[in-house]
């Protein structure tokens, strides 16, 4: 054997083993990372949604008055999740969230009730605005599921399970949907 | 060495594969050939020919890519579900610009829904997509006229989009971090391996050569190559995140 092939290979692999490292601790990064945008962007889209809220409001008392309860309940919550989000606590934020989101789903089932408002040109176009963003907001919330799923699963599964205690990774728990989906779930494997 | 850059190239995408490629198992079609997809049998070969060569022009003059898709059912699938599942996969539109919009209808259902890529929704906001759909498609297929329905709907939906690049409103989707970054350790194993080969290979003129373990063939999996699609139908890249308007007739 050579002299120089004795020294240089476990320079290597110690070389391999250290910037290899590096590799996988900026691969927990970015993953983390990624479900930290993600989850900026559900965030955008509940603010879209709450952008809608005023301009709702107005539009359906001109047509329903007597829904004065249901129309302050979804204001208030609305200041509510705007408050829970300035505040930063995320908790709050998701409970505000929850809350908006049935009081919302009531009022779309009140306004049924008013033949006159549901054929309102603004209105029509706050309902196709609404949905979009309801829309939307399915969407970022799988994008980030997904995005949490492959961040846990690297901090779990062998290489980056290594660096994940030691450099204090920890697990993000998914986001639940508060009540069984509205649309069945359609998951196939 | 050609042919072991080949096989550490296949190594690398089987890794790529092994890490970020996982369960994607949806019910979602390949990507077709052409713009306008038709597997509910409505529209003759002509009319198909009359979209696709709108669309085309369409495209060539904007750069915005539109796609059109008649099934027959969704067999009890969400439509905002399946159809932003098919716009993940199609990625109709320019990467970056993320400009396309997919026509998707579901005929024995009879739901039809506008998918809107983020570049557009500037200027196809969902109340726009829904007036299209209500006020220009569903009367037409209510009478059962399907061709001159998604006509006029992409009619609207071009007039909609028509100069958006201009205004450049374009909102540009936060650019993923790359698989690459991760994967630099192997190149450089690789190139370490590549280059303990090399010295070894010295120390054995005799042998003739080709004894590096690189070019053993242990790493053949069939180079998998990333084609284009053909049939003048090309970029592809563009992101949707679910913006749009959903119908029925």
């Amino acid at each position: 054997m050579n002299k120089a092939l004795i020294i240089l290979i476990p320079l290597v692999i110690i070389g391999v083993l250290v910037i290899g490292g590096f590799g996988i601790y900026n691969g927990l990064v970015s993953a983390q990372e990624e479900a930290k945008t993600a989850w900026a962007q559900v965030e955008n889209q509940y603010q879209r949604r709450a952008d809608l809220i005023p301009n709702l409001v107005e539009t359906v008392k001109g047509y329903a008055k007597q829904e004065k309860s249901i129309l302050e309940e979804v204001t208030r919550l609305r200041s509510q999740w705007g408050e829970a989000r300035q505040s930063g606590n995320i908790n709050k934020t998701l409970a505000a969230v929850q809350g908006l989101e049935s009081a919302l789903a009531r009022l779309m089932v009140v306004v049924e009730r008013y033949p006159e408002l549901k054929s309102n040109q603004n209105f029509i176009k706050l309902q196709d605005q609404l949905e979009g963003t309801e829309n939307r907001i399915s969407v970022e919330r799988r994008r980030f599921n997904q995005s949490v799923l492959n961040y846990n699963r690297k901090i779990r599964t062998f290489p980056g399970a290594f660096f994940a205690g030691p450099f204090g990774f920890e697990r993000i728990s998914l986001f639940e949907a508060e009540e069984p989906a509205k649309k069945a779930p359609a998951v196939k494997f | 060495m050609r042919t072991g850059n080949w096989g550490s190239f296949s190594l690398i995408w089987l890794i790529v594969f092994l890490f970020y490629g996982q369960t994607l198992a949806l019910e979602v079609l390949e990507r077709p050939e052409g713009r306008v997809t038709d597997f509910t049998g409505t529209l003759s070969r002509n009319e198909q020919v009359m979209l696709e060569r709108k669309l085309a022009d369409f495209e060539r003059e904007t750069t915005n890519q539109i796609a059109v898709l008649l099934i027959p059912t969704l067999k009890g699938d969400s439509l905002e579900d399946y159809s932003i599942r098919l716009a993940e996969k199609w990625k109709i539109g320019q990467k970056g610009r993320n400009n396309g919009a997919i026509l998707l209808i579901v005929k024995n259902d009879r739901q039809l829904r506008i998918e809107v890529g983020y570049g557009l929704e500037g200027a196809l906001p969902d109340a726009l997509s829904g007036s299209i759909i209500r006020n220009e498609i569903a009367p037409r297929f209510k009478t059962g006229h399907f061709y001159q329905g998604i006509d006029a709907g992409l009619s609207a939906v071009m007039a909609a989009i028509k100069g958006e690049y201009k205004a450049s409103k374009n909102r540009e989707r936060r650019s993923r971090s790359s698989p690459w970054g991760a994967l630099w350790p192997i190149f450089l194993f690789f190139g370490i391996f590549i280059f303990i080969n090399r010295v070894a290979r010295k120390r054995h003129y005799h042998s003739g050569g080709s004894r590096g373990w690189t070019s053993g063939g242990i790493f053949w999996g069939g180079g998998s190559s990333g084609g284009s699609s053909g049939g003048g139908f090309s970029g592809g890249g563009g992101d949707f995140g679910g913006g749009g308007a959903s119908g029925n007739w």
